[in-house]
């Protein structure tokens, strides 16, 4: 069996003990969706600020493991800033690494995944994948969600 | 009679086997339990001796099948003192026995006005099927809440009752352990005019399960927790009830008679088992309860009381404040279920690392979310014990935590 050192990486329980980018925003302007990973009843919301199709600011509220908290934080830090098209570049070649099929088609943009790298020690811990990819699941649905209007 | 607790461990081929050159340390029998060679051997030799159909053909293998599957429902009656084996209906499992229960017994009595009485330590099982017959006919659901030691606050019960047509609870909580007081529950359900439906999945593997002293209407209850297979389970009910309610699922085996215009349902048990059932399995779980009754219930629950003991007060000489148990300390109401939180790891965590060192517990929601809610918690780490566990187990478990805090930094 792989050592826990390939899962609980210094990074991890880093982004885990001080979780970035923590709150919520106000609905509308921003949107947001709810994640559950039903095997172990975490919950997680994300919201997103999307100004011409740049995610200019990301939040995350809920609870979970450390693994489902630390990737929630990783994702917030990578994804502020970046466009639309980027961030859903990344949600794939995150999911890819994560070892989940995401299609034949490669990621239309390459975006470095830089510290996400670390969460690649989960793949050998298949029970855990859902732990990892529960925020950027959310992630999708946050960004597929209607637009709020303010009427 | 002392039972010799090694030889019944021995029982379980399963704790033998290793993984990564160590022993398996099963702490998750709430979930499912393991099985002897008692009864694996009885499903084998059923399978290579005298699997045939049952009730169908007139050749003597399907005779000698029949028969066999008869008498293991007989077996299941008296393991829990049901008065009739006819009174025992074959389901999939505990979850089946309370759907049919809440569809064809709930489903003619039940409507706009009505009240059913449920409880916060219910499993999905037991609140689900209510739930989704209320949305249908329209009757009010209502909760007796808990202590802050995880019984049930019977403070308000009478009001609670006043008019309800049902009281649907657990017999033993999955994830607090909490035994409730089921005799007096039935007979706060029956002074009300209310028929008692009890959730006996947890109980019955554990403890003496009789249906008659605890004079209720229904029980349901799963091969799979009590050291059977799993794909099968009971409901025990009450035949003036199980014959005047409509079946449940419709096909061959529960009918008498089908025409063009119509069909007549066959006699319980059979109204209420259509189709092919898991003949193996009701092999199994027909052994299950024997080898169960060899042991004796009464010192299956002694040995889970002295062991529960054993464990509250290793984890918490060991531990101290950076333990909780949660549920009842007093183990004489209380079952061999406990939800642990430890020093504000995330029971997923904690799950990862004692499965390190093959301690093999539950981390989630343990299909109680309500409960969840109740006690402020998205989830728990739950360590369960069954007769096959000892002292070893235990120590185990306290051992296995202590890398939880290496990792985590404490
Ligand atoms: C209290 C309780 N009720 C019902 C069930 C449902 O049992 P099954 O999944 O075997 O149908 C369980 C199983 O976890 C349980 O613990």
């Amino acid at each position: 069996m792989p050592g826990l050192e390939d899962l609980y990486r210094e990074i991890i329980l880093d982004h885990y003990r001080s979780p970035r980018n923590r709150g919520e925003l106000p609905v509308p302007p921003a949107r947001h969706a709810e994640g559950h990973n039903p095997l172990c009843g975490d919950e997680i919301t994300i919201y997103l600020s999307v100004d011409d199709d740049v995610v200019s600011d990301v939040k995350v509220a809920g609870q979970g493991c450390s693994i489902s908290q630390s990737s929630a934080s990783m994702m917030s830090a990578a994804v502020k800033g970046k466009t639309v098209p980027e961030v859903r570049s990344l949600v794939k070649k995150f999911k890819g690494m994560m070892s989940i099929d995401t299609g034949d088609d490669p990621p239309s943009i390459d975006v470095p995944l830089g510290d996400l790298e670390a969460l690649q020690g989960v793949v050998k811990f298949p029970v855990r994948i859902k732990c990892a990819t529960l925020a950027w699941n959310t992630l999708l649905e946050a960004l597929d969600a209607p637009i709020p209007s303010d009427t | 009679m002392t039972i010799d607790w090694d030889t019944v461990r021995a029982d379980f081929p399963i704790l033998r086997r290793e993984i990564d050159g160590a022993p398996i340390v099963y702490l998750d029998s709430g979930n499912t339990s393991q099985k002897p060679r008692q009864v694996i051997e009885a499903m084998d030799d059923f399978l290579r001796t005298s699997y045939a159909p049952i009730n169908r053909s007139a050749y003597r293998l399907a005779g000698e099948a029949t028969d066999r599957f008869e008498s293991a429902r007989a077996s299941v009656a008296r393991f829990v003192n049901a008065p009739s084996a006819d009174e025992i209906v074959f389901t999939k499992n505990a979850t089946e026995a309370l759907n049919l229960v809440a569809a064809s017994w709930g489903g003619a009595n039940l409507g706009p006005g009505d009240a059913v009485v449920l409880t916060h330590l219910e499993h999905h099982a037991n609140i689900v099927p209510w739930q989704m017959l209320a949305a249908k006919q329209g009757f009010e659901l209502r909760w007796v809440p808990l202590t802050t030691d995880g019984q049930l606050d019977l403070t308000d019960l009478d009001r609670l009752l006043t008019g309800a047509k049902a009281f649907a609870f657990t017999a033993m909580s999955n994830v607090l352990g909490t035994i409730p007081p089921v005799t007096h529950l039935v007979s706060a359900a029956h002074d009300a005019g209310a028929v008692a439906i009890v959730d006996a999945c947890q109980f019955t593997p554990h403890n003496v399960t009789d249906v008659q002293a605890w004079d209720a209407d229904f029980v349901a209850f799963s091969s799979h927790k009590m050291c059977g297979p799993s794909g099968v389970g009971a409901l025990w009910g009450r035949m003036e009830l199980l014959d005047a309610m409509p079946p449940y699922i419709g096909g061959g085996n529960m009918i008498a008679d089908v025409r063009l215009d119509g069909f007549t349902t066959a006699p319980v048990p059979a109204k209420f088992e259509a189709g092919t059932p898991p003949i193996v399995e009701v092999i199994g779980f027909g052994a299950a309860v024997e080898y169960l009754e060899s042991i004796g219930m009464a010192a299956v629950r002694q040995h889970e009381i002295e062991l529960t003991r054993y464990a509250i007060d290793t984890l918490g000489e060991r531990y101290g404040d950076d333990i909780t148990i949660q549920g009842p300390d007093n183990v004489e109401v209380r079952g061999g279920v406990l939800s642990f939180k430890f020093r504000d790891i995330h029971p997923h965590d904690i799950s990862q690392v004692l499965d390190q060192h093959n301690v093999c517990v539950r981390a989630g929601h343990h299909c109680a979310k309500p409960l969840m809610r109740v006690l402020g918690v998205n989830a728990t780490a739950r360590a369960s014990l069954y007769l096959y566990n000892d002292r070893s187990d235990i120590d185990a478990l306290a051992d296995a935590l202590d890398g939880a805090s290496d990792i985590f930094g404490f």
